[in-house]
């Protein structure tokens, strides 16, 4: 719908990349199967060089499983990575590899950044993220997702174009002006 | 603008409060599925342009992935479209969907046309989402701009307000049970 806001907020505990009090909150929900979410990856990475310490990147798992069979596991996997610290890492590298994502090759994604190996492989076998993906998934649903990716600028959904990187960007800045406008009235108050 | 330019442009679709207007429509090439048979839980009316245009395939695929989240509240999702039943069916296999889409066929969109939601024009239906009580009144509609997906949010915010006597009796008592099995 038109007033689609963010529920819940990001908070402390989703994975982030960027000072928690940066003026702009880039939230994506994804799927790592997904083509369209592998060709925003680049955008994302490109905002978060441009923006730097003005940009904090979220991500939530939206694997839509019916249409990508390995949705699901992938976004696990990353979840399952991010318990023994490195969500980004293996996040980074589902989407380099989105062709390869049944179980064994997710295991040698985990052997070569370095996890135990044995661990992960049992929480993907035991489905330990599920629930945390499902949540991910229900919070989407919620909040206005329709499809994948769908971007939220400080909690508001972003209807306008990724694929257009400049105009993605420019907004990502005036989301950031935006905010710290909003700063100073409040202090002057 | 005239006034019949203007109407083309903002369609009235039916609103709340209307009766939703039955129908039987082919729901594969041997069934008919009839709205007043679903009677008694609540009922969520999809109306969308075309099978595998690319905007339909991301809103029909939401649905599919959510339809756990709708059984929730006991309701029903059925698809419409003009296409044809084995248009249909080679999109649902292909989509892996999980509800029935119903063929508004013939007459060519006579249904869609009863809830207001036919695009002359295109000769196609609009995107339009009804949520249908367990009484068969409209209880909330939304005709979304043809190139936006209408997302999910608006049918549960509807579903999540109807009121609870029309959740179907099944759903009422699993409830009642999960109460009283608490602490």
């Amino acid at each position: 719908m038109t007033d689609s806001q963010l529920t819940p907020p990001a908070s402390a505990s989703d994975h982030a990349e960027g000072p928690e009090d940066a003026p702009v909150t880039l939230v994506e929900y994804g799927d790592y199967e997904c083509p369209y979410c592998g060709m925003a990856q680049p955008v994302v990475k490109r905002a978060q060089r441009e923006l730097g310490s003005q940009l904090r990147f979220v991500f939530r798992n939206f694997p839509l499983a019916e249409a990508h069979p390995h949705a699901r596991t992938a976004a696990e996997a990353a979840e399952a990575a991010g318990a023994q610290g490195k969500f980004w890492e293996m996040h980074d590298t589902l989407f380099e590899h989105q062709d390869a994502l049944a179980v064994e090759h997710l295991i040698g994604y985990a052997k070569s950044l370095g996890l135990d190996v044995e661990q992960f492989s049992r929480d993907l076998e035991a489905g330990t993220y599920g629930k945390r993906v499902r949540d991910d998934f229900r919070s989407g649903v919620r909040s206005g997702v329709n499809g994948t990716p769908t971007f939220f600028f400080n909690g508001e959904r972003y209807d306008g174009s990724w694929a257009n990187q400049e105009s993605f960007i420019r907004a990502l800045h005036d989301a950031a002006q935006h905010s710290h406008q909003g700063m100073h009235l409040a202090g002057d108050a | 603008m005239t006034e019949s330019a203007q109407r083309q442009r903002e369609p009235q679709i039916l609103p709340a409060g209307a009766q939703a207007p039955d129908f039987a429509l082919s729901a594969t090439p041997n069934q008919t599925l009839r709205l007043s048979e679903l009677r008694g839980r609540p009922v969520i009316l999809v109306f969308y342009p075309a099978d595998w245009s690319p905007v339909c395939g991301d809103q029909v695929a939401l649905y599919n992935e959510i339809l756990s989240e709708f059984r929730e509240y006991g309701a029903e999702i059925l698809g419409i479209s003009v296409d044809g039943v084995w248009c249909h069916a080679a999109f649902s296999h292909d989509r892996n969907l999980h509800f029935p889409l119903l063929a508004d066929f013939e007459p060519k969109g006579a249904v869609a046309r009863a809830y207001g939601a036919y695009r002359a024009e295109d000769g196609t239906s609009e995107r339009a989402l009804f949520v249908i009580d367990a009484d068969g009144i409209i209880r909330w509609s939304y005709c979304s701009p043809i190139a936006v997906n209408p997302g999910a949010d608006g049918i549960l915010s509807a579903l999540e307000s109807l009121p609870r006597k029309s959740a179907p009796a099944k759903t009422e008592s699993i409830r009642a049970e999960a109460a009283e099995a608490r602490p």
